[in-house]
């Protein structure tokens, strides 16, 4: 594997992955990860299911711990600062580093205190219906949403769901944001929309994308991540790695490595 | 040609295994006839029985003494609802408590095994030895002010009793709580206590609801755990120190007396706590329909 | 840093110590409350362990197997105690086993109409509700009466075995299981209703598709089928009739004196102890305790078993 630094890293890393191994329980789904996300920017992911790019995500906010038996070697630094260090609490590094996931997961409350709920905790001071509203609108569902902000949040769709989730994440103003496959449940028009919200939230943001989307990466990243599953590991046992990182042009232009040119082009298994 | 006999496909009910169909048939619905009998008839008789005595001033007066007339159960419902009410008071929190142990904090390791295993096993303890755990421990030491038996003693009794069907239906409801909602709380920095108690709690009310009102209505009617904590009283509560009637103990003392006016104390205390029983049930269905929409 | 360009709005970025604190005292008080229970267990034991030291010590083993409770001369001998819990929870058992599964099956499988059905099994819930001393009480003036022409035409009638040698006069042990039997059915329906809708669909396609009829599928396929969480549930059910103190002490006529007869009255542990604890004093509370023990172990082997079998009938379906 071969990792070249892309351009833009020289600038200002923000969250650095050092030789990073992730297990669940005795079996190692990622190994070796390295790879330096450039603040400011958006950052995808991408590559063939179950080859562990969620699992490098969760990574990123400490949201692995969450689920039993998964053990993370290696360093993650967040502005310098080891995210698994002993003394780090794991709450505070979420604050900072906000995530959306896969399927949408809006609370059983109202709309408007879907969003209120998170700017709560973090302790808001200024004006919540300003933020639920400006919130709504970089999610691109103040439209839909504005005549029934006291309506459950499951009585909207799963794509505006999707964006009340988005919508949510962003209300708490995190540096970073993580994204699962954010459009995977929605329309062309509504993932439209959030490309473009991206491209206005990475001027105070820096991101990190998970998609499927080929088209949808090169649209709206800077640097892109190609993860693959390698049988190079002892035995049968198949064992996900970062196979390029570098900027997205490259990636999908001219890639270093061939399974990267022959996932991009669609030549792939 | 086939090796088997056939004929027409018309129903022919003089066949053998058309016979025996009708007759299983026939003996199930005799045997859940007999199931659902006694239900019909115990309500049948309390309703009658007890039914037809309730008045204003039988439930606001005091039974009489042996050999007189009139009276009334004022006193044991008044007691069945503190001792029930101190048991709850014991029990939702330690039960919650432990389910919320048991479903958000525990991973699964020796001592959440350890605690499963220990209240499935509470859950078989016999009511009686309920009663003689809380007697050696309170009533024999006089733990409380130098007081033997006492409402709270009861209370605890009736507590032992309920918390482990607290804590497994709130261990069950919160599992069914969907984890992508635990990510959501978590994922805008919410901490541990803020998840349970703002998000995953709340989604699982209606379930743990259920399970409470069921606990509360069986504690209600438990006679053993209180015939030597709470004992009986002919007298109003007399704060939560001393003993206390309730209608449980106040049925099974009256239905052995030799006396008319008694016996008919006791069929209207049932009739009160069958109707109190199978209202908390109601609500208990209502509230497990309300928890699946 | 980008949040360094425009004023932060949010307080509590870094965690506030109160914050922190309390997140961890909750923490800290689940366990202290999960603790509880297992505290409440080894509280019961050692109340029970501890009380029957005494008579232990002064009667040992032979508690087990003789029956004279003398108060006045300090014997005591539990057996016909404990003959009592084992016979009436067994014949009960013997009794709402058939009729819970049966009605179990009844209410399932598709026989009546959906509707009836649910009420159905909804009555079997209620019944579960009815607390036991109203059952007692309802035994006394109306199960028992109702029962006792029906007893003494089978002392007329067989008599001569041990069983019917005595003359019914009320309170008895056969009174006792009957009442027991109502209490346990709704035990045995619920869990074998249970477990019969969790019979694969499957199965039941399966055996209706090679030509079975209704009761065919029903006994050679989906009862086999669910035949483990019925143990179980028959299991949980024999516990708790072994547990059950207030109904049956009021029926069972309370007597020390060992009869083979059903028809006489007899004792079990739970109605002994109901009886005599609050009154006791000395040996007596101490055999008494011992007693206790023994019920605590037998119900205790009875449920573990009980759990066992219901959890390999969940793995073996998940
Ligand atoms: N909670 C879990 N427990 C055990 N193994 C897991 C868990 N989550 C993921 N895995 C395993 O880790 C590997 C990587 O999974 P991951 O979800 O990260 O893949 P992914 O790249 O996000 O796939 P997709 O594109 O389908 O979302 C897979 O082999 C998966 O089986
Ligand atoms: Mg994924």
């Amino acid at each position: 594997m071969t990792v070249s630094s892309p351009s833009t890293m020289a600038t200002d890393t923000c969250i650095a992955v050092q030789n990073v191994s992730i297990s669940y329980g005795s079996q190692e789904a990622v190994r070796g990860v390295y790879m330096d996300i450039p603040r400011g920017k958006v950052t995808a992911f991408i590559g063939p299911s179950g080859c562990g790019k969620s699992t490098v995500l969760r990574a990123l906010n400490r949201m692995n711990d969450l689920i039993e038996g998964c053990s993370l070697k290696g360093r993650v630094l967040f502005d310098g600062h080891d995210l698994y260090a002993k003394n780090v609490d794991p709450v505070e590094v979420r604050r900072r580093i906000g995530m959306v996931f896969q399927k949408p997961n809006p609370f059983p409350k109202t709309i408007y205190e879907n969003i209120a709920f998170g700017a709560r905790i973090n302790g808001f001071r200024g004006n919540m219906d300003e933020l639920v509203e400006r919130s709504l609108r970089k999610a691109a569902l103040w439209d839909e949403a504005k005549d029934k902000l006291n309506e459950s949040g499951y009585a909207l769709s799963g794509g505006q769901q999707q964006r009340l989730c988005i919508a949510r994440a962003i209300a708490i103003e995190p540096e970073v944001i993580l994204m699962d496959e954010p459009c995977s449940a929605l329309d062309p028009i509504s993932t439209l929309k959030i490309e473009e919200m991206m491209h206005e939230l990475k001027k105070s943001y820096t991101i990190v994308i998970v998609t499927h989307n080929m088209q949808q990466a090169v649209r709206v990243s800077d640097v892109t991540g190609f993860f693959n599953v390698s049988n190079r590991a002892e035995g049968d046992r198949k064992v996900g790695c970062l196979v390029e990182f570098a900027d997205t042009e490259q990636i999908f232009n001219s890639p270093s490595q061939q399974a990267t040119q022959d996932y991009v082009s669609g030549r792939f298994g | 040609m086939t090796s088997f006999p056939r004929g027409a496909l018309t129903y022919r009910p003089g066949l053998a295994r058309n016979r025996y169909n009708q007759l299983f048939t026939g003996l199930a619905a005799v045997f859940t006839a007999l199931a659902v009998l006694p239900l019909v008839l115990v309500l049948v008789y309390v309703l009658i029985k007890g039914g037809s005595l309730i008045s204003l001033r039988l439930l606001s007066e005091l039974p009489p003494a042996p050999g007189l007339e009139g009276g009334g159960i004022g006193n044991a419902l008044l007691g069945t609802l503190i001792v029930t009410l101190i048991a709850s008071l014991i029990a939702i929190p330690v039960g919650v408590g432990s389910g919320v142990y048991l479903a958000e904090y525990s991973r699964g390791g020796a001592f959440a095994r350890f605690v499963r295993f220990g209240t499935n096993v509470l859950a078989g303890v016999p009511s009686i030895i309920c009663g003689v755990f809380v007697y050696g421990l309170i009533v024999a030491t006089r733990a409380f002010a130098g007081q033997s038996y006492s409402a709270v003693a009861g209370g605890i009794a009736l507590a032992v009793l309920m918390v482990p069907t607290v804590i497994k239906t709130t261990d069950e409801a919160l599992k069914l709580v969907a984890n992508e909602l635990r990510w959501g709380a978590l994922g805008v920095g919410a901490s541990k206590f803020v998840t349970i108690t703002r998000i995953t709690l709340p989604a699982a009310l209606a379930p743990i609801a259920t399970g409470v009102v069921l606990a509360i209505a069986r504690a209600a009617g438990e006679t053993a755990p209180l015939i030597f904590t709470a004992l009986f009283s002919p007298f109003w509560p007399d704060g939560l120190l001393n003993p206390i009637a309730s209608m449980s103990v106040l049925i099974y003392n009256f239905a052995i007396m030799p006396y008319e006016a008694q016996i008919s104390l006791a069929w209207a205390a049932s009739f009160v706590l069958v109707v109190m029983i199978l209202a908390a049930n109601l609500l208990a269905r209502w509230l497990g329909k309300l928890s699946r929409t | 840093m980008a949040t360094g360009q425009r004023p932060d709005l949010f307080a509590h970025r870094r965690r506030p110590p109160g914050e922190k604190l309390l997140d961890l005292s909750f923490q800290r008080l689940t366990v202290v409350l999960a603790s509880l229970v297992g505290l409440v267990l080894v509280g019961i034991l050692i109340t029970v362990l501890g009380g029957s030291r005494e008579a232990m010590g002064q009667f040992g083993l032979g508690f087990l197997t003789t029956s004279d409770w003398d108060p006045v001369g300090g014997h005591y001998g539990a057996f016909t105690a404990i003959y009592g819990t084992l016979i009436t929870s067994l014949l009960a058992l013997l009794i709402a086993v058939p009729l819970g599964v049966g009605t179990a099956v009844f209410i399932t499988e598709n026989i009546i109409p959906l509707q009836i059905r649910q009420v159905l099994g909804v009555m079997v819930e209620l019944l579960a509700a009815i607390p036991s001393v109203v059952l007692g009480l309802w035994a006394i003036f109306v199960m028992e009466p109702f029962l006792r022409p029906g007893l003494t035409g089978l002392h007329s009638l067989l008599g001569w075995l041990p069983f019917f040698s005595t003359e019914p006069q009320g309170p008895g042990i056969a009174p006792a299981v009957m009442i027991l039997v109502v209490m346990i059915l709704p035990i045995i329906t619920a869990i074998s209703r249970d477990s019969l809708n969790q019979v694969p669909p499957s199965l039941r396609q399966a055996a209706y598709g090679i030509g079975a009829t209704r009761w065919g599928a029903i006994l050679n396929v989906i009862l086999p089928a669910a035949i483990s969480g019925i143990t179980g549930g028959v299991m949980l059910a024999l516990g708790r009739a072994m547990g059950e103190t207030m109904a049956v002490t009021m029926i069972i006529g309370n007597s020390n004196n060992f009869s083979l007869s059903l028809l006489a009255p007899g004792n079990t542990i739970s109605s002994m102890l109901a009886n005599q604890f609050g009154e006791a004093d000395g040996v007596q509370v101490s055999a008494l305790m011992y007693a206790a023990l023994v019920l605590m172990l037998l119900t205790l082997v009875v449920n573990v078993l009980a759990q066992q079998i219901v959890r390999r009938l969940s793995l073996k379906y998940n």
